[in-house]
């Protein structure tokens, strides 16, 4: 009993660490490594794994067209509209709510949050209600109405337009906690540095930005960033919950998650399936080490 | 000196140079709300409103029957609606207050203590905070069905407990907690754990509160165990019943409404946790900072 109560105490950081260490291995680091490892194997969720190299990553970069052709030029499009631009909105939206009173920036702040807490299955209600393909919907009403089209377009289930209403979506939602990280980087930012800043020649707010503002809240910067970036990958699979059905038609808005869906638990190709998670994954890196160096602090 | 500025953060009152602001806020704050206003419209309109042409925006006569139909209505497998939702409290209760202990107690760690290592498990997790569950849906799968949880109700709670943004935002805020208070408390023989459940935890309020909000966000909108995890009707969440709602009836007019309905059965929770709790997410905020 001595003993166990003075190990406890001994080693109590160990102790307090081990839920989330535990949990943390599990659910988020095996399964990072497994993606790894069942990349390199053919498994249909049946048979055991079976090793067969870079077969996976050689088939899926060099015969599946679909992959080359539409998921990731589609993958890289969206990310970079919806990633970047998202994030400037939110860097601007939170410029602009720090400098109105507390009170009116409370209200709209939460009005502006608000789409981000929407899910996906209420985001595809609300937009696939708005884009009905029927002279029911509501834009489609509208556009009739003032007399811009004369027949219903069947938004959702149209190539040319899906990829574009998946954007407009997403970034609908994207002002969520990196947004409000933001807000918070703005208003904390010294107001001395700005007189300081007026002394040493800066003359309008556009310089104040670019000289003060923005070096003053790199890290709450750098924090919106990883957000956004989180945020775009995980609202990719909006394209599948709008039309309905995956694949996209014409694979129009297909993207690399729905790709993974597409092979991992439609056709049962768990190790090429896994394969387009670690190029995925791949991308999610490569896109925060860019803003990292944009952001970090020097060594 | 402050008349140097052009800029006037966090002013106390409204100013004529304000109005170039809110002549952009305003606009921007009614396209975000819109679409959900237009849902709360949508959940109270009565069957010959739903179906109206042209589309109106507005309900002139709301009435509950959305609401009504989603509750009398069952699923395949006769499983009623108050079981989902049932299922949806109970896994959501367990999960924010389980994420909050573990994140409390290990941001205190990371935060205070000096031990081998320390920093390695830092530098992991703001890696992790990049982590995307979709990308290793195969793999998260496999997990669970070795360790047995198919079909089992801890699949709801288990996998989302490990929030790197949460621990992230926690050891941040504890960061700025003085170490004097806590050697104080040593010298007067505290235990770590009586100092985190006595001290830290009380002085770390707001930022439990916005890890509590996310937590929240995450397990009711969860949708990955009840689809992938658990084949048994009766342990699946609201979520799930939501969207398979939203798939099979979200075509009928009169599906629309049942679905808008339960979007805001869905919604109505998260808007009155973050409003009760927003000034305290916004004191976390200033914390946020990735160096």
């Amino acid at each position: 009993m001595k003993i166990k109560q003075r190990f406890i105490h001994k080693y109590s950081h160990w102790v307090l660490l081990s839920p989330y260490i535990i949990l943390f291995c599990l659910f988020i680091l095996i399964p990072v490594v497994g993606a790894i490892i069942l990349s390199f194997s053919y498994f249909n969720a049946v048979q055991p794994p079976e090793f067969i190299g870079l077969n996976n990553y050689i088939s899926l970069l060099t015969q599946d067209t679909v992959f080359m052709q539409k998921v990731l030029p589609n993958t890289i499009k969206y990310a970079l509209i919806v990633g970047p631009g998202g994030y400037i909105l939110s860097f601007i939206f939170a410029w602009m709510l720090a400098q109105i009173p507390k009170l009116p920036r409370t209200i709209i702040a939460i009005l502006i949050y608000l789409p981000s807490m929407t899910t996906g299955v209420m985001m595809s209600v609300i937009w696939s209600i708005i884009f009905s393909g029927n002279q029911l919907g509501y834009l489609n009403s509208f556009l009739i109405g003032i007399g811009l089209i004369t027949e219903p377009i069947q938004w959702l289930q149209s190539p040319q337009y899906l990829m574009t209403i998946v954007i407009i979506v997403s970034l609908w939602s994207s002002m969520g906690v990196g947004f409000l990280a933001m807000l918070a980087g703005v208003l904390n930012v010294n107001q001395e540095l700005y007189d300081a800043a007026y002394i040493d020649g800066v003359s309008n707010r556009f310089q104040e930005i670019i000289y003060v503002t923005i070096p003053s809240m790199r890290p709450q910067m750098l924090f919106g960033a990883v957000m956004a970036i989180v945020n775009t990958f995980t609202t990719s699979g909006l394209g599948v919950a709008l039309s309905g059905s995956n694949p996209t038609p014409q694979y129009a808005a297909q993207l690399i998650v729905n790709h993974i869906e597409d092979y991992g638990f439609i056709r049962y190709e768990m190790g090429y399936a896994a394969a387009a998670s670690v190029v995925l994954l791949i991308i999610v890196w490569i896109a925060s080490r860019v803003s990292w160096n944009l952001f970090g602090e020097k060594e | 000196m402050a008349n140097l500025r052009a800029t006037h953060i966090n002013p106390d009152k409204f100013d004529k140079s304000q109005i170039k602001f809110f002549a952009i806020l305003i606009p921007v704050a009614v396209f975000m709300v819109l679409p959900i206003l237009f849902i709360v419209f949508h959940a109270f309109k009565p069957i010959d409103e739903l179906f109206a042409f042209p589309p109106r925006f507005f309900t002139s006569r709301p009435t509950l029957d959305n609401f009504k139909r989603l509750f009398s209505a069952t699923t395949t497998s006769n499983v009623p609606v108050s079981r989902y939702i049932f299922n949806s409290l109970l896994s959501t209760l367990f999960s924010v207050l389980f994420t909050l202990w573990i994140t409390a107690s290990a941001g205190y760690v990371l935060s205070k203590k000096r031990f081998k290592g320390k920093n390695m498990l830092f530098n992991i997790n703001t890696l992790a905070l990049m982590f995307v569950p979709v990308a290793v849906s195969i793999p998260r799968f496999l997990v669970i069905v070795k360790l047995g949880l198919i079909d089992n109700f801890l699949a709801h709670i288990l996998p989302i407990l490990a929030m790197p943004v949460g621990l992230f935002l926690v050891k941040q805020f504890i960061d700025q907690v003085p170490d004097s208070l806590i050697e104080a408390a040593k010298i007067d023989g505290a235990s770590d754990y009586y100092i985190l459940v006595k001290i830290i935890i009380p002085l770390i309020k707001p930022a439990l509160s916005t890890v509590a909000i996310l937590a929240f966000q995450t397990s009711w909108n969860n949708l990955e165990a009840s689809s992938m995890f658990i084949n048994d009707e009766t342990l699946k969440t609201f979520a799930f019943y939501m969207n398979t709602l939203a798939s099979t009836t979200g075509n009928t007019v009169a599906g629309q409404g049942m679905a808008a309905a339960a979007s805001l059965i869905m919604f109505l929770p998260n808007l009155i946790l973050f409003i009760i709790l927003q000034s305290r997410v916004m004191n976390t905020m200033m914390y946020s900072g990735l160096k």
